[in-house]
């Protein structure tokens, strides 16, 4: 390990791979300022493109958001690390889908009948309540906090697992995190969709090509190596009887589809839409994209009897580590140069939505409330490229803390994200059963459970100690859900009925 | 919108079941375990079940126009 040869050989290894990670990171800038050249920079082109992308963009927008780093380390991890349960992505790949054909075509609509920019101008508008606005912007801007970290989480692996252990992985996550900051203040939206492009295609490629490939050479096929597996460790790759369950799995399931489209970022995507067609087709285009976990599952399983051993937030590692331990170091490098493409990209999206979050619809509400005058648009747009680098700095920050696998956290944001689907929903129906202090109170019950049940580490055997033992693997953020659905029905009702016995005035009020 | 929309609980009910009723590694169906294969080919059916509905969906027909939104509801 000392003699001088060796060194020079890990650092040539070392350098080819850096070479192709940073050139990857080059290309991408190079492509968002591109993209970028000769668009006028409104807030509107900025965050939804001027409302002109067909089809073939927003499904870009849309997949991109499935092809993060999420999947690529996450899913590959998760199923290193749990075997069965990582299922549970195919099935909120299904079903979000299926919502998405009925759900996304009224949200576009009142989006461009109002010139909307996001989402949290969605709820105001609907509900008449610029209080509700703003909470759905900071529930928006907490909940993209965890989704943010384990992007940089990600990128962090990629470059110290990528460079040989020549960088840190917390030298990773700066490097990423500046890049990506860089990225989203000269690009916007456009930026995000032709990048899109080339991750996809590197992403699919590569996965692919692991998936198949790892099988072959470890086990002589797909099939031998489930049973190789089933036979090392009987069960594992269904669900368990207890904990990650069946209930575990459905009510994951059900939490993750109704809380897809809630990010606001995804939300502010199906603004780009050019027609209400076109999202309607992405239903039944984007099941066939998400394929692509099955060769990511298969990437997980080969390393389970590869290289065991890797447990807690370590499982994130098991594509790199396999990888490195099968591949010459070019082969790495193309690797890790999706990966990193992975992060950069939805990074760059989360970004962009938390900064437009807190300049518009924050600080904007905020100066219109203290009686200044109404910021204009150009105002705004400075203000969010000016945020930026301030939220990745927090993002940074709680990166650093380290603990949680990108499953883990993911799944907590969803937790988040989610209590904002009844409100939603409530809002598109045409009897509008909801009223703003219902949808207000609702939202509020449900982040405040999710926040005590993440803190103090509840389940639901803890919580309701007296219900069925099968039920007690159910995902606490459905316990979250049940209580906003709850809340905000009674809170609704008082609110009508006393709305109904005061004066007509009241209700003449939030008829004009 | 005719019945043809209906068609689209089958994947729902596909996925909400199979991790009950399909929970098992063995026998493999087309070399997966069981339950992954039950969840692929959920995912698939998705997509043909929501082509179906696309297709007879009279408001994705080429000449059909978008009507405007209804007003400003509720305000």
């Amino acid at each position: 390990m000392l003699n001088p040869l060796n060194l020079a050989n890990k650092e040539s290894d070392m350098n080819i791979s850096l070479i192709l990670i940073f050139g990857t990171m080059l290309l991408a800038l190079w492509l968002g300022v591109r993209a970028q050249r000769g668009k006028d920079m409104s807030l509107e082109q900025w965050t939804v493109a001027g409302r002109g992308f067909g089809a073939g963009l927003v499904f870009l927008l849309m997949a991109g958001e499935i092809y993060t780093t999420f999947v690529f380390l996450g899913g590959s991890g998760f199923a290193y690390g749990v075997g069965g349960p990582a299922y549970y992505m195919l099935g909120f790949g299904s079903l979000s889908f299926v919502l998405s054909y009925w759900l996304l075509p009224p949200i576009w609509r009142f989006a461009k009948t109002h010139s909307l920019l996001s989402q949290p101008d969605f709820f105001a508008k609907k509900f008449n309540s610029p209080a509700l606005g703003i909470l759905v912007a900071l529930v928006g801007v907490v909940a993209l906090m965890p989704y943010l970290v384990l992007q940089l989480k990600g990128l962090g692996i990629i470059v110290s697992v990528a460079s040989y252990s020549g960088l840190s992985s917390t030298q990773g996550v700066w490097i990423g995190a500046i890049v990506t900051v860089i990225y989203v203040m000269v690009s916007g939206v456009h930026g995000s969709a032709w990048t899109s492009v080339l991750k996809d295609f590197l992403v699919l490629a590569v996965a692919i090509f692991l998936g198949l490939y790892l099988p072959w050479h470890y086990y002589g096929g797909i099939t031998p190596m489930f049973e190789a597996i089933e036979h090392a460790k009987p069960g594992f790759l269904a669900l368990p009887a207890t904990g990650k369950s069946a209930v575990w799995m459905t009510s994951t399931v059900l939490l993750t589809t109704l809380g897809f489209y809630m990010w606001p970022h995804m939300f502010m995507a199906s603004f780009t839409a050019k027609s209400a067609q076109n999202l309607r087709r992405n239903a039944y285009t984007l099941p066939i994209y998400q394929m692509m976990l099955l060769f990511v599952f298969f990437v997980g399983f080969a390393a389970v009897l590869q290289i065991p051993g890797l447990t807690g937030p370590d499982i994130d590692l098991a594509l790199f580590k396999i990888s490195l331990a099968t591949f010459d170091p070019w082969v790495v490098g193309i690797i890790g140069a999706a990966g990193v493409l992975t992060a950069i990209v939805p990074g760059s999206m989360i970004l962009m939505a938390v900064s437009t979050l807190l300049a518009n619809n924050v600080y904007r509400a905020w100066r219109t409330s203290t009686g200044n005058a109404a910021a204009d648009n150009q105002h705004i747009g400075r203000v969010a490229k000016l945020a930026a680098p301030l939220v990745m700095l927090a993002g940074l920050w709680f990166t650093l803390q380290g603990g949680q696998t990108i499953v883990s956290l993911l799944l907590m944001a969803y937790s988040l994200v989610t209590q904002l689907f009844p409100a939603l929903l409530a809002s598109l129906l045409p009897s509008r059963p909801v009223s703003k202090a219902g949808a207000i109170v609702g939202i509020l019950v449900g982040e405040a459970t999710v926040a005590v049940l993440s803190i103090t580490k509840m389940t639901i055997a803890d919580l309701l100690p007296f219900i069925p033992d099968a039920l007690k693997d159910t995902n606490v953020g459905v316990v979250a859900l049940a209580l906003n659905v709850i809340a905000m029905v009674l809170v609704s009702a008082v609110t009508r009925s006393s709305a109904k016995q005061s004066s007509g005035s009241l209700q003449a009020d939030s008829v004009a | 919108m005719s019945a043809v929309r209906y068609l689209a609980l089958v994947p729902v009910a596909s996925v909400m079941l199979g991790p009950f009723f399909a929970n098992r590694v063995t026998p493999f169906l087309f070399g997966l375990p069981f339950l992954l294969s039950w969840m692929a080919l959920s995912l698939a059916m998705t997509s043909v079940v929501m082509y179906i509905v696309y297709r007879f969906d009279p408001r994705n027909a080429p000449a059909y126009v978008e009507p405007a939104e209804l007003g400003e509801q509720g305000e």
